[in-house]
C-alpha cells in the first residue's frame, strides 16, 4: 500500500490569507455606508474603479514577473488596497486620481517590492501620499455632508463629475458645492487648522456649521462605523489589539495634553479621535501585517507613535490630517523596532 | 506574598504564552475500554527504541524464547535492553525499517511467535521499602524502561539523577489531538500509576508530586484523584486545555512557574516529569517483575472502523493493529505515528510499536485537510502569538530561508520544540517547522564540520612544526658533513662543478632545443610520456648504482643535488628561448651529450625532459591543456621513488597549462591543480616555487627574457655554493617569478618580489616563509590578470581547495614520514632499492588515497 508522507503538523486551522484580506475589507463595509450616507455614492464609484484598476494592474505585473496571476490575485490583497484607498481619497475626485493611485499602490509600492509580504510601505498610504502632493486640489476637495447641501448631488451628477469632471449642468466640482452654501469645501481638521491660524479659537471655529457637539457633521459618524469594524476585526482576532489601542491612546493623550495646555488654538481628544481618518487608521490602516511591527512590543510603540504623529502634524505641520504621513514613517522604522522589541524566549533569563 | 510552594498548594497555576487549540476529536478513541489485540504474527523488536546506545545481543538466530526474556544486555552510554514480548522462536536478527520518520533500517529481532505466550520466570518485589536506591534503579534498568510519552529517555538515568528534586511532575496531560491512550490508562490503571508515582518518591525523594491533567479528562481525573487519596504529597491538577501543555517545558511552566533554562534539562530547576505510561510501567516492574513489553497504543482516526485504544506488544507490526481495528485505507493516505499536531507519516505499515509509539493516526482526506501551497509571508506573526516558547517564528523563517545560520541561533532556534502551532496557524501555510528541522539538522552538521576542520588544523600544524624541526636536523647533520669534507675532495668537487657548468650549458642548450623539437609536434603531451618513463627507469638504475657507491665510500656526497640547478635553469631558459625557433636537430645531436657524462647522472636525464614538459605544454593550446595534464598525471606513480625534483616539470606543466587556459576553464583547471596536490607526496615548500614560478612565466607570455637573463646571472653564484643543495635551486626559479611578474603589470609586486628574491640568495632559503614571496606574487599576478568575477571564482574554489589539504593531511604526513625516513638515510638521494620501491608502494597509495578524498571532497561540497 502506498502510504502519502508529510511533515507535521498535519492539521491547520483553516485560516487563510485571502480569508484574513476578505474580512478586513468586509468590516470597511459600516464605514463605506456611513460614508455613502454623508457624502453620496461618489465612495462606491471609487471603489470600483479601484477594484478595477487594482486587478489589472495586480495581474499584469504578476505577467510580467512571471508569477501565478490567479494564486496570487485571489489572496485578495490587491483588493483590499483598493478599498482602502478608495475610501480614503475624496468621494468625487476625478477618475484618474484614484487610478494612478490604485496603480501606484499595486504596480509601485507593492508588486516592485517583492509583491505581497515584502512591502516596506503601506501601499494604499504611499499611494494617498504620493496623490495629496502631486493633485493637492482634488485631494483636498471633499464633498460637504448631504445635510449642508440644499440639493444632494444625484447618482447621475456623481458619475459626471467624477468621469467629465463637471456635472450635468456643467458646472466644476467647485462651484457645484461653493453653489450651495457659503461654507467652504474644506473638511472639519482642515477648517479648525485655519481657523487656528487666522487666530481664532477652536471654539470659535467649531461654530460653523459643518460642526456638531462632538466633531465635523458626518465625520464623526464615519469615524465611528470604522470603529465598530475595527472592534469586528479584534473579534476575529484578524488583528491584535496593541496597534489600535496604541495608536489611540496616544493621539487622545496628546490631544489631551494640548487641550490642557493651550485649550484655545487645540482641540480635545474627542475631536481628533473622531476626525480624519483616526478610526480608519488605527483599525485597517496602520495593522497592515506587511508593513507593521511584529513583536507584540513594538506594535506598542509603532501604535504610539503613528499617534503621537498623527497629532503632532496635524496641530503644527502643513497638512490637516496625517494619517498616512505617520504610518508611512513609522513603516521606516519597523526592522528596528522589531530588532530591540524581541520577546524574552523560554529559558533566557528567567527572573525565577 | 506567599511562597511557591503555597502557592502550588492552594492549586495556582501559572500560563504559557501561546498555544493553540487544534479540534481535540479524542471522543473518537476514548468510549471504549483498553483491548487486548490477539497474537500477531510476526515480531519485529528494534534492538534500539530509545535515545542511548543498543544493548549487546543475548541470542542468536533459532534460538527458543520466552515471554519476558531479556534478548540484550545492557551496557554504557544509556543502554537499555529488549525483551522478548511472547514466546517463540527468533527467526532472524537483520535490519529492518525503524519507527522514525525516515524509516532507516535499524537492527531488529524478528520473533515467531509460538502462540503459547509463555512467561519466563519472573521476580516481583513484595516489598520495595527494603530495596536500596541502587537495587531499584538496577530493575528499572533491566526492565528496559524508556519514557513512553516523548522521546524516550532511560527512565533508569532519571530515576537515578543526582540533583535534588523539588517537584516530581506526573504528565497525564496528552494534551495531542485524537491520542487517548494516556487517559485511559489513568481511567484503567489509576492505582498501578500511583504505585510507580510512590516507588518514584522513595527513589528521588521530592517535595510534591503534582499530578498535572488537562481539563477534557474529567473520569481520569476523578480516578487519579481517587487513587492518591492516601497520599497527601500527591497533587492532582486539572490544567486548561491547550496545545501544547503537555510539553515537558511548558508543564512545568504551568505547574511550578519555573522555565527549565535554555539547553538546560528539568532537573536543573528541581523538576523532574515522568509520563503516567512510564509510571504505570514502573510499577508493573518493581511489583510484578514485568519487564516493558507491551504499552496501550491509540488506533484511530475515520478510516478506521472501530477506533479505540489497544494493549500492543511492543514489535507488533502497524499492520496488526490496522488490521485488528478495521482499516479501509482512502485515497492517498496517511498513517500517522504520534498526534497530528507532531506525530510523523510512515511510509510503510510493516513498521513495529516501539516503546515512544502511543499513536496509530490514519486520518481521511477531511478530517486533516492536505496542506495547501506556501504563500509568501505576510508577516501577520500569528505564529509568534501561537508560540508556546515566545520565538519569533516568522523571523526564524526568514533566516531559515536565507540560511542565515548566526541569526537563526540569535533567535534561539535551538529553543524550538517543534510543537507545530506556528504551522498549525500560519495563514500562507509556510510549513514553518519543516524550515527549522532543516535549518537545525544543517546547523549541527556544520558545527560537526567545523570541529572537523579544527582537528585537521591542529594536525596540520603539529605536522609543520614536526617537519621543520626534522629538516632543522637534517640541516644541522647536512653541515656536520660538509665539514668533513676533505681537501682533495673539495678539489675534486671544484673540477666537478666545472664539468658540471660545461655540461649544463650543452644541457640547457640540448634541453631547450628538445622542448623546441617536441612542441613543434601536436601530440607534444602524448610523445613526452614515453622518453620519461625510459628516463626514469635509468635513473633507477643508476640511482642504484650510486646508493651501492655511497654505502662503500660512507661519506655524504653533496655534489649530486646541485644538479637540480640545471634542470630549473633549463626550464626557465626553454621558456625564455622557446620562442626562438632553433632547429630541431640540434637537440636531437646534443642529447646523446649528456648520456656519457654519468657522473652525476639523475638529475641531468630530467632538464631535456622537464623543458620539453614545460614548453610543449607552454605551447599547447588550452582545450589540450586539461588532457596534458592527465597524462602528465599519470606518470606520476611510475616517478614515485624518484625524488622531488620529478615532480617539478609536472607542476609545472600543469601550471603553465593553467595559466595558458582560457579564463572560463582556469577554474576548472584550479580545481585540477589542487586536487593534485595532495599527491604531491613530498609536497615541501620548494616544490612548490617552480611550479608557480612556472604560472607566472606563463603568465608573462614565455617571453620572460629577462628571466632568462636573470636567471644565467644566478647561475654561476649559485655553482660554487652547491654544498647545500637544495634552497640555492630555487634562485633562477625566483629570478623568473621576478622577472616575470615584471612583465606582468603588478608592477608593485614585482618590485617587492625582486627585493626578496635578492634577500634569499644568499640565505639560502630553506625555510618556507621565504619562499612564500615570489610564489605569493605570482599568484598574485595571474589573478590580476584573470577577471575579476572569475578570480573570485578561483579565489573560492582555491579555497575549497585548502579545506581540502587540511583534510588530506593524514595521507600528505604519511608521504613526509616515508620521505623523512629516506632522507634520514642517505642525505643525498641515494636509496638502497628495497628503500625505493617500499617508498615507491606507499606513496602510490598515498596518492590513490589523497585522490580519493580529493573528489569526495569536491563531490560533497555543493557549491
Amino acid at each position: 500500500m502506498k502510504l502519502t508522507m508529510a511533515s507535521s503538523p498535519h492539521n491547520h486551522n483553516h485560516k487563510n490569507v485571502s480569508k484574513l484580506m476578505l474580512t478586513v475589507a468586509a468590516c470597511c463595509i459600516p464605514g463605506i455606508i456611513v460614508q455613502c450616507y454623508f457624502f453620496g455614492f461618489g465612495v462606491i464609484v471609487q471603489l470600483l474603479i479601484a477594484l478595477v484598476t487594482a486587478s489589472l494592474s495586480e495581474a499584469c505585473m504578476l505577467k510580467i514577473r512571471n508569477r501565478p496571476i490567479w494564486p496570487t490575485l485571489s489572496d485578495g490583497s490587491a483588493w483590499l488596497t483598493a478599498v482602502l484607498l478608495a475610501i480614503s481619497i475624496p468621494p468625487l475626485a476625478p477618475w484618474w486620481i484614484i487610478v494612478i493611485g490604485t496603480l501606484f499602490a499595486i504596480a509601485m509600492v507593492k508588486q516592485l517590492y517583492g509583491g505581497l509580504g515584502f512591502n516596506l510601505f503601506n501601499p494604499a498610504m504611499a499611494a494617498y501620499v504620493l496623490l495629496l502632493i502631486s493633485f493637492p486640489v482634488q485631494m483636498t476637495s471633499w464633498t460637504m455632508p448631504s445635510e449642508l447641501i440644499a440639493q444632494p448631488i444625484g447618482l447621475i451628477d456623481t458619475l459626471s463629475l467624477i468621469f467629465l469632471e463637471a456635472n450635468t449642468a456643467k458646472q466644476s466640482l467647485i462651484s457645484a458645492m461653493v453653489t450651495v452654501d457659503g461654507t467652504t469645501m474644506a473638511t472639519p481638521l482642515d477648517t479648525v487648522k485655519t481657523a487656528v491660524s487666522q487666530n481664532l479659537t477652536v471654539t470659535e471655529a467649531m461654530s460653523g456649521k459643518q460642526f456638531d457637539e462632538l466633531a465635523g457633521i458626518g465625520w464623526a459618524w464615519v469615524n465611528i462605523a470604522y470603529l465598530v469594524g475595527g472592534i469586528f476585526l479584534l473579534k476575529a482576532k484578524v488583528i491584535n489589539w496593541h496597534i489600535p489601542l496604541a495608536m489611540l491612546g496616544s493621539l487622545a493623550l496628546c490631544a489631551a495634553i494640548g487641550f490642557i495646555i493651550a485649550p484655545g488654538s487645540q482641540a480635545g481628544s474627542v475631536f481628533h479621535l473622531l476626525s480624519g481618518a483616526t478610526m480608519l487608521g488605527a483599525f485597517f490602516i496602520a495593522t497592515d501585517p506587511v508593513s507593521a511591527s511584529t513583536t507584540n512590543h513594538g506594535r506598542l510603540i509603532y501604535g504610539a507613535c503613528i499617534g503621537l504623529l498623527v497629532y503632532l502634524i496635524r496641530s503644527f505641520g502643513g497638512y490637516p490630517d496625517a494619517v498616512a504621513f505617520a504610518v508611512l514613517i513609522m513603516n521606516m522604522t519597523v526592522p528596528l523596532i522589531d530588532h530591540y522589541t524581541q520577546p524574552r524566549t523560554y529559558g533566557h533569563g528567567a527572573t525565577k | 506574598m506567599d511562597s511557591l510552594v503555597e502557592q502550588i498548594e492552594r492549586g495556582t497555576l501559572w500560563q504559557f504564552p501561546g498555544g493553540v487549540h487544534p479540534p481535540e476529536q479524542k471522543s473518537l478513541s476514548n468510549q471504549l475500554p483498553i483491548a487486548r489485540l490477539p497474537l500477531p504474527d510476526k515480531i519485529v523488536l528494534p534492538l534500539k527504541q530509545h535515545i542511548g546506545a543498543n544493548g549487546q545481543l543475548l541470542v542468536n538466530k533459532g534460538d527458543k524464547i520466552l515471554k519476558g526474556q531479556p534478548l540484550t544486555k545492557p551496557s554504557a552510554n544509556w543502554s537499555l535492553p529488549v525483551h522478548a514480548p511472547t514466546s517463540g522462536k527468533i527467526l532472524d536478527i537483520t535490519s529492518a525499517p525503524s519507527s522514525h520518520p525516515s524509516a532507516l533500517p535499524e537492527l531488529s529481532i524478528i520473533i515467531a511467535p509460538d502462540g503459547n505466550d509463555m512467561w519466563c520466570d519472573l521476580t516481583p518485589v513484595d516489598d520495595i521499602t527494603q530495596l536500596t536506591h541502587k537495587q531499584l534503579v538496577d530493575i528499572l534498568h533491566s526492565a528496559g524502561i524508556a519514557g513512553m510519552g516523548g522521546a524516550g529517555f532511560p527512565t533508569y538515568i532519571k530515576a537515578d539523577s543526582h540533583q535534588p528534586i523539588e517537584y516530581l511532575i506526573v504528565n497525564g496531560v496528552e494534551c495531542e489531538p485524537y491520542i487517548t491512550a494516556d487517559d485511559l490508562l489513568m481511567q484503567e490503571h489509576a492505582t498501578e500509576i500511583v504505585q510507580g508515582i510512590e516507588i518514584m518518591q522513595q527513589l528521588l525523594k521530592p517535595q510534591r508530586v503534582l499530578v498535572g491533567i488537562e481539563d477534557n479528562k474529567p473520569q481520569a481525573i476523578a480516578a487519579m484523584a481517587r487513587a492518591c487519596e492516601h497520599n497527601s504529597a500527591i497533587l492532582v491538577r486539572t490544567i486548561p486545555t491547550k496545545y501544547p501543555s503537555g510539553g515537558e517545558k511548558q508543564l512545568i511552566r504551568v505547574l511550578t512557574s519555573k522555565e527549565v533554562p535554555s539547553s538546560g534539562i528539568p532537573a536543573d530547576i528541581g523538576v523532574l516529569v515522568q509520563n503516567v505510561g512510564t509510571l504505570f510501567a514502573v510499577s508493573e516492574a518493581v511489583n510484578k517483575g514485568k519487564p516493558l513489553i507491551e504499552r496501550v497504543v491509540t488506533v484511530t482516526g475515520n478510516t478506521i472502523d472501530k477506533p479505540q485504544n489497544v494493549w500492543a506488544l511492543i514489535g507488533s507490526e502497524i499492520k496488526h493493529l490496522l488490521d485488528s481495528q478495521g482499516f479501509t485505507p482512502v485515497a492517498e493516505q496517511r498513517v500517522i505515528m504520534g498526534g497530528p499536531m507532531m506525530g510523523f507519516t510512515l511510509p510503510t505499515v510493516r513498521i513495529p510499536v516501539i516503546k515512544t509509539t502511543n499513536c496509530i493516526l490514519a486520518p481521511d482526506n477531511r478530517e486533516l485537510v492536505e496542506p495547501g501551497d506556501e504563500k509568501a509571508c505576510i508577516r501577520c506573526s500569528a505564529c509568534a502569538d501561537a508560540c508556546p516558547q515566545t520565538l519569533l517564528p516568522q523571523q526564524l523563517q526568514w533566516f531559515a530561508k536565507s540560511k542565515d545560520f548566526e541569526k537563526l541561533e540569535e533567535y534561539n532556534l535551538f529553543d524550538c520544540i517543534e510543537c507545530g502551532a506556528c504551522s498549525y496557524v500560519c495563514p500562507s501555510e509556510i510549513p514553518l517547522v519543516q524550515y527549522y528541522r532543516v535549518a537545525k539538522a544543517e546547523i549541527r552538521e556544520q558545527k560537526l564540520d567545523q570541529i572537523k576542520a579544527e582537528r585537521a588544523k591542529e594536525r596540520f600544524e603539529a605536522r609543520k612544526d614536526r617537519l621543520e624541526q626534522e629538516q632543522q636536523e637534517r640541516q644541522n647533520r647536512h653541515k656536520r658533513g660538509a665539514s668533513r669534507v676533505t681537501k682533495p675532495e673539495k678539489e675534486k668537487a671544484k673540477v666537478a662543478d666545472a664539468l658540471e657548468r660545461v655540461k649544463q650549458k650543452q644541457g640547457d642548450k640540448s634541453a631547450v632545443q628538445a622542448a623546441i623539437a617536441r612542441a613543434k609536434a601536436k601530440k607534444a603531451a602524448d610523445g613526452s610520456l614515453e622518453p620519461d618513463n625510459s628516463e626514469v627507469a635509468k635513473e633507477r638504475a643508476k640511482r642504484k648504482e650510486q646508493a651501492r657507491s655511497y654505502k662503500e665510500q660512507k661519506q655524504s656526497t653533496e655534489g649530486t643535488p646541485a644538479n637540480t640547478d640545471d634542470k630549473k635553469d633549463a626550464v626557465a631558459q626553454a621558456i625564455a628561448r622557446a620562442k626562438a625557433k632553433k632547429a630541431a636537430k640540434l637537440a636531437e645531436e646534443s642529447t646523446p651529450n649528456i648520456e656519457p657524462e654519468q657522473a652525476q647522472p639523475s638529475s641531468e636525464n630530467d632538464d631535456p625532459r622537464k623543458a620539453a614538459v614545460a614548453a610543449a605544454i607552454a605551447r599547447a593550446k588550452a582545450k589540450k591543456a586539461a588532457k596534458a595534464e592527465e597524462n602528465t598525471s599519470s606518470i606520476e606513480p611510475e616517478q614515485a621513488q624518484s625524488s622531488s625534483e620529478n615532480d617539478d616539470p609536472r607542476k609545472a606543466a600543469v601550471a603553465a597549462a593553467i595559466a595558458r587556459a582560457k579564463a572560463k576553464k582556469a577554474a576548472k583547471a584550479e580545481e585540477n591543480t589542487s586536487s593534485i596536490e595532495p599527491e604531491q607526496a613530498q609536497s615541501s615548500s620548494e616544490n612548490d616555487d617552480p611550479r608557480k614560478a612556472a604560472v607566472a612565466a606563463a603568465i608573462a607570455r614565455a617571453k620572460a627574457k629577462k628571466a632568462a637573463k636573470l636567471a644565467e646571472e644566478s647561475t654561476p653564484n649559485i655553482e660554487p655554493e652547491q654544498a647545500q643543495s637544495s634552497s640555492e635551486n630555487d634562485d633562477p626559479r625566483k629570478a623568473a617569478v621576478a622577472a616575470a611578474i615584471a612583465r606582468a603589470k603588478a608592477k608593485k609586486a614585482a618590485k617587492q618580489v625582486e627585493e626578496n628574491t635578492s634577500n634569499v640568495e644568499p640565505e639560502q632559503a630553506q625555510s618556507s616563509s621565504e619562499n612564500d614571496d615570489p610564489r605569493k606574487a605570482a599568484v598574485a599576478a595571474a589573478i590580476a590578470r584573470a577577471k575579476a568575477k572569475k578570480a573570485a571564482k578561483q579565489a573560492e574554489q582555491n579555497a575549497q581547495a585548502t579545506n581540502t589539504n587540511d583534510d588530506l593531511a593524514q595521507p600528505m604526513s604519511e608521504l613526509k614520514q616515508i620521505d623523512n625516513a629516506l632522507a634520514e638515510q642517505s642525505d643525498s638521494e641515494q636509496l638502497t632499492p628495497e628503500q625505493k620501491r617500499q617508498a615507491a608502494i606507499k606513496a602510490a597509495v598515498a596518492k590513490a588515497k589523497a585522490k580519493k578524498q580529493a573528489k569526495e571532497q569536491e563531490g560533497n561540497d555543493p557549491s
